[in-house]
């Protein structure tokens, strides 16, 4: 579908998402980007690439994930049918795998031989040690100091799996200055290295084409979700970080009307606390970072803040430059979930449906939580369930007290 | 336009040396001191000026230059404070070139026509954004280079032919050639193709080509400055700062530190020729 006054044709052809986007990269980069796009246009034009892409979808990473009737969730809200869209199942662990195999795929017809990523929980980071893992290549993650100890078990699967992982200490040591340091990599190792980014994010064409590998997830809820209800369901709901899993799920009913749509945002310790949230949409405004202009966390002289978020996934004072267009826009509502109220919801699914949802998925649950007894018993809410909460079990343990 | 650059850069050539073009952090490693190791650096030898405009997230920058900009952050340098250093510069020196060099975002959030004015007004000569490459000209460049600021584009090793046709085509004041795909702060290695890519792009353009990243020393002046108009330090003259500082505080040597050094690099050019 590309009709005239569709949402869903950004970016154009210089990577805006209206205001948003764009190739905010040094020189030494923009050879590269340009390189990548072409690439890129080129793949997905390209059946063979469309058809090895698919393959692993459906016998490495188990696609399609289930969509599932979260039965004892909706009686205990006691409102609108919830179901889950299940990345959590996917192999690794989350909807990362989805991007990861798409872009190593890229990344070898390019002729590159050496990998970089940045991660903030780990999961992208343990998604892309994994593709390397499974194509023979070298891998160097960064990963935030701060995010090397709080999620440790990721640490050591990245490492289980080849890759080198190196400890960020500049600034508070989370996934910007992860990103930060990548770039580094990147402008310095430019002839062979391959940056593979893990979220919608970053210069053009990273934006559009990690929506296009997670657009998977859309998808396919659009053809369960008619099997299953025989219609469309009244509300989907996603966490954002940088907005990768948010934006797969969302993009195939931006032109749904009916179908709300809602981004769940890290509200951290809450919007009234000076640096002490990341919710870039609710609570920043739109400046230039990592290559693209969006919605940032920064104060009045256009420096970058911190945030804080208790979820490593989240912790990003940016957000997806598509996001901030929706926003603009008023087609997806943005909505901040405090530390508190993930914590709460991670519980609440643990116990009730026996899932132990990631810290990152447990704020758009949160949301659900809050929607659902709002709705009628006869609508509908699916949740982007985009990562297991195995690697949060320590983070949930010292919030709760308990010694592990 | 202000003719500071291209004068400056013709002095130096009818002296038969290259420029010596020196970079320091705005408010590295307090307000104070910055201003006076400014003032006084062309007393040793510098012919332009580069001035640093602090960022929280430097992605081009070295692990030397990232910390002069936080010391510089931690003291409450802001975009305002840097236009005010270039202020009280100008009324003391009237011919030195100042090019403003960073990141967009600050620049962005001061609002791009309030910050040409305020530049102009301050006696900024020209602009060095690492982050707007000539696909995002319509941002600043254009609005730079009509109000009278010269934009100083990076060129690098990856800058083929047919990309130094883009690149060059906005670009005005001088043209900066990255010595090395990298950040500042990394070792120079191969200094003769160095002088192969100055004389490349000489062939594409008329303006004076500096060339920057990795020199440190006299000698490293004098070897790029044989066939480059002039020579970028920057990562050196932070460290020289760096290496100065009491309990991360500036000392007494601080400013004698980092002017010795301008003076060494002085020597350099003066002999790249000879």
């Amino acid at each position: 579908m590309n009709v005239a006054n569709s949402l869903r044709n950004g970016p154009d052809e210089t990577g805006h998402f209206g205001l948003y986007g764009g190739r905010f990269v040094a020189e030494t980069l923009m050879p590269l980007i340009l390189d990548l796009e072409q690439a890129y246009e080129a793949a997905r034009n390209d059946p063979e690439y469309a058809a090895e892409l698919g393959a692993l979808n459906t016998h490495y990473t188990g696609r399609p994930s289930p969509l599932y009737f979260a039965e004892r969730l909706t009686e205990h809200l006691g409102g609108a049918k919830i179901y889950f869209k299940r990345e959590e199942l996917n192999h690794t662990g989350s909807h990362k795998i989805n991007n990861c195999l798409g872009q190593i795929l890229l990344a070898r017809r390019m002729g590159k031989t050496r990998i970089i990523a940045e991660t903030g929980a780990g999961q992208h980071g343990v998604a892309t040690a994994t593709v390397c893992a499974r194509f023979g290549l070298p891998c160097v993650v960064y990963m935030g100091a701060t995010d090397v100890e709080r999620q440790a078990p990721n640490v050591f699967r990245m490492k289980l799996l080849g890759a080198e992982v190196v400890p960020v200490t500049a600034g508070a040591g989370t996934l910007k200055d992860a990103m930060n340091e990548a770039l580094r990599d990147w402008v310095t190792n430019v002839e062979n290295t391959y940056y593979l980014i893990g979220t919608a994010a970053g210069p053009h064409p990273y934006p559009a084409m990690v929506r296009d590998f997670q657009s998977i997830i859309g998808t396919e809820l659009r053809e369960q979700f008619a099997e299953a209800e025989g219609k469309l369901p009244d509300a989907i709901v996603a966490c954002v970080g940088g907005g990768s899993n948010a934006i797969g799920i969302f993009h195939a009913f931006l032109d749904d009307p009916d179908v709300a749509i809602y981004g769940a945002e890290a509200g951290g310790y809450g919007l009234d606390v000076e640096d002490g949230h990341c919710a870039s949409m609710s609570g920043g405004r739109p400046g230039v970072l990592h290559g693209n202009r969006t919605y940032l966390l920064q104060n009045e002289d256009g420096q970058i803040l911190e945030g804080h978020s208790i979820s490593a996934g989240l912790d990003y004072p940016g957000v997806g430059p598509e996001h901030s267009f929706l926003k603009d826009s008023g087609r997806v509502t943005y909505v901040p979930i405090t530390d508190n109220e993930a914590l709460e919801a991670f519980q609440i699914c643990t116990r009730l449906e026996g899932i132990i949802p990631a810290l990152e998925s447990a704020h758009g649950l949160a949301q659900v939580m809050k929607l659902a007894p709002t709705m009628g018993k006869d609508q509908t809410i699916v949740l982007s369930l985009s990562g297991r909460g195995d690697k949060d079990v320590n983070t949930v343990a010292k919030h709760l007290g308990v010694e592990v | 336009m202000s003719n500071r650059i291209a004068n400056r850069f013709r002095k130096c050539a009818d002296e038969g040396r290259p420029a010596l073009v020196t970079y320091i952090m705005a408010g590295d490693p307090d307000l104070k001191t910055s201003q006076k190791i400014l003032d006084g650096m062309v007393e040793q030898g510098a012919d332009v000026i580069e001035l640093g405009i602090p960022f929280s997230d430097p992605m081009a920058d070295g692990p030397t230059i990232q910390l002069a900009g936080q010391r510089a952050l931690n003291g409450g340098q802001t975009l305002h404070k840097t236009l005010a250093m270039v202020e009280a510069f100008r009324k003391r020196d009237g011919d030195t070139p100042i090019i403003l060099m960073g990141y967009y975002n600050p620049i962005y959030i001061y609002g791009v026509d309030r910050f040409l004015d305020d530049a102009l007004v301050a006696g900024v000569d020209g602009l060095i954004v690492v982050d707007l490459p000539a696909e995002e000209d319509a941002e600043l460049c254009i609005p730079a280079i009509g109000k009278g600021i010269s934009f100083i584009r990076l060129t690098t090793p990856t800058t083929d032919d047919k990309r130094l046709e883009t690149v060059l085509k906005n670009t005005s004041g001088f043209v900066y050639y990255v010595s090395m795909t990298g950040i500042t702060g990394a070792a120079l290695t191969n200094t003769k193709a160095v002088g192969d890519a100055v004389r490349r792009i000489k062939s594409h353009t008329d303006l004076p080509i500096a060339v920057g990243f990795g020199i440190k020393t006299a000698d490293d002046a004098a070897t790029i400055g044989r066939d480059a108009d002039g020579v970028v330090v920057g990562t050196a003259l932070v460290r020289a700062i760096e290496n100065s500082l009491e309990d991360g505080k500036a000392s007494a040597y601080t400013i004698a530190a980092i002017h010795g050094l301008v003076r060494d690099l002085a020597e350099g050019v003066e002999r790249a020729r000879k």
